[in-house]
């Protein structure tokens, strides 16, 4: 009888642990919102997402991570060179792919700033080129710790709801 | 839904993006559309059995175009390396086995003379990127007029009954 009542007890707590990551989960997703580091395109993704393709989300945002990361070093080696020599169609046309991928996957704040980008590379500003580079690195930084700590709450979540015994 | 495999469409995507072909087929696969995707323009007419001669000509005599291979539409980005999706389409409207197919471009900049071209020269619909579910729901409408135009084309007598459940199925 205190068996089974000490395993009631644990279930309990379990339940109340879990409805307790849920909410801190949707209060840390909320904020990323109101922050501005997603916008609505994340939730399109998060909707595509199905028990058919359960790791959707993960696996595009980890694209947008490789792809970015690619395309700052290119832009970095882009811009490092002689002043006069900085070839602004290259370094457009890389901004446009971050530009893009960004916006697929609702990071917002990188877009933003990459359109800016695109309007220093038009008007052939170097310093405002430098100024962007920087920008987006620190906003892609910020975007990318953003998910890894969203995904690995849901992970988290994942394994407690598991655990509860039915 | 009921759909055999047979009636279902045929999508081929084009987009030099890996993160948007994969955002491009999850979105047509919710829709139960079979899909292909290819990173190019280049790939694309390849697929489509129009294959490079020596960079000279672009179409195979009709004879050596695979037929297996059975698009029901093209989507295909704007902004690729090489060949433009713009080229793509025109590419497709001036070739007798592929013409017929109805193309939608999709493009991340919204420049009113280059979606006015477009459709201008033949595509059915012009999507902004980043392409939604509300988007990929307007392509079914196009997909069912070229099928049942198809079916038309290839039973002489007008037989309403079966347009009528072509219709009902899907």
């Amino acid at each position: 009888m205190r068996e089974k009542e000490k395993e009631r007890k644990e279930e309990i707590s379990k339940m109340d642990v879990v409805t307790q990551m849920q909410r801190q989960l949707i209060q840390y997703t909320s904020s990323l919102f109101q922050e501005g580091f997603l916008d609505d395109q994340f939730n399109q993704l998060q909707q595509l997402q199905d028990e058919s393709n359960p790791e959707f989300v993960v696996e595009i945002v980890t694209l947008f991570f490789e792809d970015a990361e690619r395309l700052l070093n290119e832009l970095s080696k882009s811009l490092q060179v002689e002043q006069e020599s900085i070839d602004f169609r290259k370094v457009d046309a890389q901004v446009h792919q971050l530009k893009g991928s960004s916006s697929s996957i609702g990071a917002q704040r990188v877009q933003r700033v990459c359109i800016a980008f695109r309007n220093f590379c038009e008007q052939q500003n170097v310093e405002g080129c430098l100024k962007s580079l920087q920008e987006i690195k620190q906003e892609y930084s910020l975007v990318k710790t953003k998910l890894e700590t969203l995904f690995k709450m849901e992970k988290q979540l994942f394994a407690a709801r598991g655990s509860i015994s039915r | 839904m009921g759909m055999s495999a047979a009636a279902q469409f045929h999508v081929l995507a084009v987009d030099d993006s890996l993160i948007d072909r994969m955002l491009i087929e999850r979105l047509l696969k919710t829709s139960s559309f079979h899909v292909t995707t290819v990173d190019s323009a280049i790939k694309a007419l390849q697929y489509l059995g129009m294959v490079e001669d020596k960079l000279k000509s672009y179409e195979t005599p009709e004879i050596h175009q695979d037929a297996e291979v059975n698009v029901n539409l093209i989507i295909t980005d704007y902004c690729m390396p090489e060949m433009t999706g713009h080229d793509l389409l025109r590419k497709i409207k001036e070739s007798n086995s592929l013409k017929d197919i109805p193309v939608v471009i999709m493009s991340s900049e919204n420049v009113p003379s280059r979606i006015n071209r477009c459709l201008e020269d033949g595509a059915e619909e012009f999507f902004l990127k980043p392409v939604q579910q509300s988007d990929v729901n307007k392509l079914k409408p196009h997909l069912l007029k070229s099928r049942s135009k198809e079916e038309e084309e290839t039973q002489p007598s007008n037989n309403n009954k079966r347009r009528t459940r072509i219709k009902c199925t899907i």
